[in-house]
């Protein structure tokens, strides 16, 4: 009896870890890479699921396109686990690489060739691409294709790569802050493309510093720092780790917030406060706040700037504060 | 605030990115020429060593094309040996130096960076001309110097020192126009090249269509030398007149071009050429729609560059080869010690051969260090990105460029046999025979190009300037310079093992230098499959 059980268990962790593995479009653990001495990428983990966007957020140099390079398979990990669509990304490369699009943040493009000819040689070496769909993109990003990639503006170039990428009906595409360069005209059409290539069952992991981007594309988010990750989950999950901000107005006059627990950055104007306070703590708080006698009350969901910044303030503070150990 | 506002700071910032490019190339050509002069000085040690050098070298048409001869002395002798590889090297470190300072700062965005300061729009140009200037005035007394302790006449080695940097001179005006003209440094460093290649093909015609004096030792030129700045600096004739006065001839030249520049500098665009700029295909036709094809549209350009130019030199080469048959005295005696035959004609059309080899050798290096140029870009990284694996992408620049410098060398040696059978008014097997050598000299090449993937491979960053150094010491140690080394320097060389026509096409040579060639491509490729890549 307690042999069936045990194969039982034995059978279900199996099957769940089969599962996993196989919904999981990218998954990488305690990801390791560093140049020379110089730790670029420090634990780093990262799942994500087939179907979802995926958005990665971080500071400049915290390691998010090392960690893309790794995952093409142009940089080697030092150690750690990393698989794409169920491949190596080192040794698959291009087996897997028909089944991914890559936008680069940084397009560099052959200076004589016409944006027409790149966008046919990219398709043509990831195994083909729709010439329709390629019409179709080439239209709505307004962009001619008879131009010499030399004249391109860095938008324009970056339209190019999206073109090359999205023309391609792929299982997972890589975006590198695709959009740093585009306008909010084109930004609004790069979401709809997002989107279309979503709802086709597409993977995205989109990797950028604009929040509203993320925000308005992302289910799913990780925050990377220092070549680790600092946050992960869905994007409402994350919410609730935060603090939400509440405006109230009281009959009776508010003397103080700051004792209770949980209440951070309190302004008081005698009946009016405005304050944040953590998700555990709101209950007690307005229950404070009923007893004074509510007569008006805004509340705001935490916004990702907000998430960002938090893990971002971290990071200065603790730089700041090696700074200092170091001259002391 | 004027036209040049700004441009101390600017030669400031040329002179911090330049400090160690610049300081190892004037180090370099005055290591070079130190070397050079100690050893002629060693190995012509009689007085009648030297006259029946100087002879060898004024009295036969072919040699005159690479030299003029200005009289029977050590430091004479040298500069005719040398001369025009120091005044070409000097050039090509002008020119890059200029357009690195110009066209290439626009093209990176880099002169908007610093055109938005207090910067004047003549400034950028005139920075990056006195840049190069300087090292050119920097090099004469350095090379000068190099011949002095050489223990040379100081004012022959002086002029020797001047009339390479004045040519220097005269391709950074070259440059500093052509920076105008094209709207990307490459462009511009093309056509800068192409301008320096007409002139010494102009130059080199007209020495060969001069003659030599009752002495035999002093060669003169025929006036298509005139019209070219390296003719004019064959005509200063260190150690032989020290004709300073030409030195008048290269300011009036250099400032002209540097005229013309500066007013089409102030006048245009930022980023704009005085070339228009085309549109083109919006799809890539069927040629292009892989690695091969791309690779192949990367190095068109060069590849077509090169294929005018080695049909040209043969054309010209092939059409001297009567005064080769009758080669005596001295040329004969070098033949017979370096190839081995007493058949003149067939040792002359194995040196061509050998320097058919050796320009192809240039191409090659050029189209395969092209590897290291997409991947410094970034434009690695989309191509790999996709379904092209590393080997595939490396093969196809390899195949390419293999075939490409094939057809370079059979178009060569077609060109020496047109000319030559026309010259000698018998052609028969002449044709069959050239190719077969110049297929023969083609292992050589390709261990090259295995030298330059297996350098891209293992030391991306340094693989330019290695190969570079790796080709120019081969090519010093072919047979073409006849250097006085010890046997196994000079097989290191992998030109040193091929002497068809003049001998009989060696198997063992070819199979050896191929299967050398597959090893070193073969070991690049495993290497680079294993390394991260790595840009800028």
């Amino acid at each position: 009896m307690l042999c069936v059980c045990h194969i039982l268990v034995v059978y279900m962790i199996h099957t769940t870890c089969e599962v996993s593995k196989m919904t999981a479009a990218i998954s990488v653990q305690g990801l390791d890479k560093s140049f020379g001495s110089k730790p670029a990428l420090d634990g780093l983990d990262l799942t994500v699921a087939a179907g979802e966007v995926h958005g990665f957020l971080g500071p400049n140099g915290a390691g998010k396109t090392t960690t893309l390079r790794i995952l093409l398979g142009l940089l080697r990990k030092d150690s750690g686990a990393a698989t794409v669509l169920g491949m190596d990304p080192w040794r698959d490369a291009a087996a897997l690489h028909r089944r991914l699009a890559f936008v680069p943040g940084d397009v560099s493009l052959w200076p004589n060739l016409t944006g027409g000819e790149v966008i046919d040689l990219l398709g043509a070496l990831r195994g083909g691409l729709d010439r329709s769909r390629r019409a179709d993109l080439i239209e709505r990003f307004q962009l001619d294709p008879t131009k010499k990639c030399r004249a391109y503006s860095k938008g324009n170039r970056q339209k190019v790569a999206l073109v090359a990428a999205f023309a391609s009906a792929v299982d997972l595409y890589l975006l590198d802050e695709p959009t740093s360069g585009l306008d909010p005209l084109m930004m609004a059409v790069f979401q709809d493309v997002v989107r279309e290539a979503h709802a086709g069952g597409g993977t995205i992991l989109l990797s950028s510093h604009i929040l509203s981007e993320v925000e308005a594309l992302c289910d799913h988010l990780t925050i990377i720092r220092a070549g680790r990750t600092a946050d992960t989950g869905a994007f409402e999950d994350l919410r609730h780790l935060t603090r939400t901000t509440v405006v109230v107005e009281t009959a009776e006059p508010i003397d103080s917030l700051a004792w209770l627990p949980g209440v951070h950055d309190a302004t008081i104007e005698r009946n009016r406060a405005e304050f944040s306070v953590g998700h555990a703590d709101l209950n007690g708080v307005l229950e404070h706040l009923v007893g004074l006698g509510i007569t008006t009350l805004t509340t705001s969901p935490p916004t990702l700037e907000e998430l960002f910044l938090r893990h971002y303030a971290d990071t200065s503070v603790t730089q700041l504060e090696a700074d200092l150990e170091r001259v002391a | 605030m004027n036209s040049f506002t700004g441009t101390t700071r600017l030669i400031r910032l040329a002179l911090r990115r330049d400090r160690f490019v610049l300081a190892a190339w004037l180090l370099v050509l005055a290591g070079l020429l130190a070397m050079f002069t100690a050893m002629f000085v060693d190995s012509l040690p009689a007085q009648a060593d030297v006259l029946r050098e100087t002879r060898l070298m004024a009295g036969n048409a072919g040699f005159r094309m690479l030299s003029l001869a200005s009289g029977a002395s050590v430091g004479a002798y040298a500069m005719s040996r040398t001369w025009v590889t120091f005044a070409l090297l000097a050039a090509v470190m002008s020119v890059l130096c200029v357009v690195r300072h110009t066209r290439q700062n626009e093209e990176t965005g880099r002169a908007e960076l610093l055109g938005a300061g207090v910067v004047g729009p003549a400034a950028g140009l005139t920075a990056a001309v006195v840049v190069a200037l300087g090292a050119n005035v920097a090099l004469a007394p350095l090379l000068g110097l190099a011949m002095i302790v050489g223990g040379q006449p100081v004012a022959g080695s002086l002029a020797a020192g001047a009339s390479i940097a004045a040519v220097g001179a005269a391709f950074t005006g070259v440059a500093a126009l052509t920076s105008q003209l094209s709207r990307s440094a490459r462009g511009a460093t093309g056509l800068a090249t192409a301008a320096l290649a007409v002139a010494f093909l102009v130059s080199g015609v007209g020495n060969m269509l001069g003659g030599v004096d009752a002495g035999g030792t002093v060669a003169f030129s025929a006036w298509p030398s005139w019209l070219s700045p390296i003719g004019w600096g064959y005509e200063m004739r260190p150690f032989g007149g020290d004709h300073w006065w030409l030195l008048g001839l290269f300011a009036a030249f250099t400032g002209v071009l540097l005229a013309t520049a500066g007013r089409l500098a102030v006048r245009r665009d930022l980023g704009a050429g005085a070339l228009p700029e085309r549109t083109g295909r919006a799809e890539a036709s069927a040629a292009l729609r892989g690695p091969f094809g791309l690779a192949w549209r990367l190095q068109r350009p060069a590849f077509l560059g090169w294929l005018v130019a080695l049909a040209g030199f043969g054309l010209i080469f092939g059409s001297v080869s009567k005064s080769a048959r009758t080669m005596g005295g001295s040329a004969r005696e070098m033949y017979e010690r370096t190839l081995g035959t007493g058949q003149m004609l067939d040792a002359w059309f194995t040196m061509l051969i050998v320097m058919g080899g050796i320009a192809v050798s240039i191409y090659v290096v050029q189209a395969l260090l092209r590897m290291r140029e997409e991947e410094a870009r970034g434009r690695l990284e989309p191509i790999l990105s996709s379904a092209v694996g590393r080997t595939r992408w490396v093969l196809s620049f390899v195949l390419t460029t293999a075939l490409g410098g094939t057809v370079l060398l059979l178009v060569f040696a077609t060109a020496v046999a047109l000319t030559a059978g026309l010259a000698l008014g018998d052609s028969s097997g002449l044709l069959l025979d050239l190719n077969a050598a110049a297929l023969a000299e083609l292992p050589a090449v390709l261990v090259i190009a295995g030298l330059v993937v297996a350098l891209f491979a293992v030391l991306p960053r340094r693989a330019v300037p290695v190969a570079w150094v790796v080709l120019g010491v081969a090519v010093l140690l072919s047979p073409l310079f006849d250097l006085d080394v010890s046997q196994w320097l000079a097989d290191a060389s992998p030109f040193a093992h091929q002497k068809a026509p003049a001998q009989e096409i060696g198997m063992v040579a070819v199979v050896a230098l191929l299967g050398a060639a597959a090893t070193l491509v073969a070991a690049g490729l495993a290497w680079f499959r294993r390394r991260d890549l790595s840009a800028g």
